[in-house]
């Protein structure tokens, strides 16, 4: 995308720094996303990509800095129906068997008044599903999915409220080569719709090519943002098998919770 | 059939009770069960014995007083939970035995106060339903219910992934408060009937007895309340003719009601387990997922 076809920013972060525990994470974090922009947030375990997604959605405080959604500060935005957020997940399931079609109407909340979903709604929700084509998995339960279709229905739970802008941390991480393949049509459809995207990833991966713009951190600082790094040496060869240690496969989701 | 068991007022109200409590105790224990915090309940148990205590030695309502306590116990604990650092479960530990030997203490400064009075709160008593009970039980059940099924979307959302659910714009926290609150009510709803110590295990028992069969959030909390309102009306009435304590009667029915549909559930899981990997081998058309059943079959087949 050439730089005069740019929209508004849709993100628009500043001088971003925050802690976790007492321990600085960000120092300093500039990164915009335009309207219809597709950027991916590079860096290697521990220099701070999540950390950044998650002061975006308001998850971890922020010590200082600006922050601004649509063009609207992050404290004062409201309109979270125009945001479609993938965290972080080995999994989409809970305590409880949930359908994926329950999970995936948990991403209409944001469109629906009083929690009441309407007809509008439910079409929304089947829509999403058929999008990362779950649609015969619809009235199963999540606990029967593999990793791949896991992250297809968090996804598809994202897109339920068709938003603007999509925020994805690691949507590839632990997921086979049929679901990357699913999940990479189903985002170029989605920013051939004008969607903006931001990423969070480990490698460019099958995505490369939807990718305008890449920003690299390293210790919570910004090292690069331009055009995508080009892969080189042994890197740059097909097949080359990455293999991530933090991504164990039978990793609980984060959990707060009392007693857990 | 012989209803003499209706005739008594005692026992219609220990009845309506049991009812009552058959519905919220589920009602609220599936979203404690869905964000992993089945002891949640257990825990304000503990704290609403304080509350009964405060009630004896004050001459107040205990039910009243220990709503009062367990609904303050229970936004404590929220709090802990937001800002609690590395400590949170010591300080958890000390709020519910520091509830526990509140309520020991108190009620033994009550004027003819003894652990005695305690016995029938800490593990369920028919025969001292009062009517002012009866009411109370009513009103605390009709809030549970209406915030149980009004926010169920609201409430799933937040217990399935707190982080989505920001980013949806629902107000987390208060919903987080409105969860904890509602338990803390359906604690002493419960408390007369089951007794403080056994109330956790009817807010949860019922709610795993339900997943052996179900696969939906929809079904298991239809299952849970009907397993939830048959093991409280079975156990009152058991506790009745039998003359058994009530709240140990319900909730081992709820435990055999538990391994029953396990039982019952193994050659179903079998044949979804069965549907969902041919599903798989189809749509990934990979013959080496197909090999993997054939050799697990005969597995099973020595165990038969």
């Amino acid at each position: 995308m050439k730089a005069d076809q740019l929209g508004e920013p849709v993100i628009s972060l500043r001088e971003v720094t925050a802690e976790l525990g007492s321990r600085p994470v960000l120092r300093g974090i500039d990164l915009t996303v335009h309207g219809g922009e597709v950027v991916a947030l590079l860096g290697a375990n521990g220099s701070g990509k999540s950390t950044a997604v998650r002061t975006i959605i308001g998850q971890v405080p922020v010590t200082g800095g600006e922050i601004e959604l649509f063009g609207t500060p992050r404290r004062r935005f409201r309109d979270w129906a125009r945001v479609g957020y993938v965290p972080q997940r080995t999994t989409a399931a809970g305590g409880v068997p949930a359908t994926v079609t329950e999970v995936v109407s948990s991403g209409r909340l944001s469109r629906a008044r009083f929690g009441i979903l309407r007809r509008a709604d439910r079409q929304a929700v089947h829509e999403a599903i058929e999008l990362v084509g779950m649609a015969d998995r619809a009235k199963d339960s999540v606990n029967a999915l593999s990793g791949g279709q896991h992250q297809r229905v968090l996804i598809a739970r994202a897109l339920a409220s068709r938003p603007e802008l999509l925020i994805m941390d690691e949507p590839m991480a632990g997921v086979d080569l049929a679901s990357q393949e699913v999940l990479a049509a189903t985002l170029r459809e989605q920013v051939s719709q004008g969607t903006s995207v931001l990423l969070v990833l480990h490698e460019l991966g099958p995505l490369e090519p939807l990718i305008d713009r890449a920003v690299v951190l390293r210790d919570g600082c910004v090292l690069h943002d331009g055009p995508p790094p080009q892969a080189v040496g042994q890197h740059a060869l097909p097949g080359h098998d990455h293999v991530h240690p933090h991504a164990a496969h039978d990793a609980e989701p984060i959990r707060t919770g009392l007693l857990s | 059939m012989n209803l003499e068991i209706l005739d008594y007022a005692f026992m219609q109200r220990a009845l309506l009770a049991a009812v009552l409590v058959g519905i919220t105790a589920p009602a609220v224990g599936i979203y404690l069960v869905q964000r992993r915090q089945a002891l949640m309940g257990d825990g304000i148990g503990h704290v609403a014995m304080t509350g009964v205590g405060l009630g004896f030695l004050l001459s107040w309502s205990p039910v009243w007083m220990a709503t009062a306590v367990s609904v303050l116990g229970a936004v404590l604990m929220e709090l802990i939970r937001w800002y609690g650092k590395t400590r949170g479960d010591i300080a958890l530990a000390m709020l519910f035995y520091g509830g526990m030997a509140g309520g020991v203490m108190l009620i033994n400064l009550a004027p003819g106060g003894s652990n005695a009075n305690l016995s029938s709160y800490l593990f369920g008593s028919l025969s001292t339903v009062s009517e002012s009970d009866v009411t109370a039980i009513c009103l605390l059940a009709a809030f549970v219910l209406v915030v149980t099924l009004g926010l169920r979307r609201q409430l799933f959302a937040v217990s399935q992934d707190e982080e989505f659910a920001r980013v949806t714009g629902l107000p987390v926290r208060a919903l987080n408060l409105l969860t904890a609150v509602t338990a803390a009510v359906t604690v002493t709803v419960a408390m007369r009937v089951v007794g403080l110590l056994l109330v956790s295990a009817l807010m949860v028992v019922p709610v795993a007895a339900a997943q052996q069969l179900s696969r939906s959030f929809a079904a298991t909390f239809a299952i849970a309340v009907a397993i939830g309102v048959s093991v409280t009306l079975g156990g009152t009435v058991t506790s009745y003719y039998q003359d058994v304590p009530p709240g140990a009667t319900i909730v081992l029915l709820a435990i055999g009601a538990f391994i029953l549909l396990t039982a019952l559930a193994a050659p179903l899981a079998r044949r979804r387990a069965r549907a969902a990997t041919q599903a798989a081998a189809r749509e990934a058309g990979d013959p080496a997922e197909c090999a993997i059943p054939a050799t697990h079959a005969p597995v099973g087949k020595a165990g038969v």
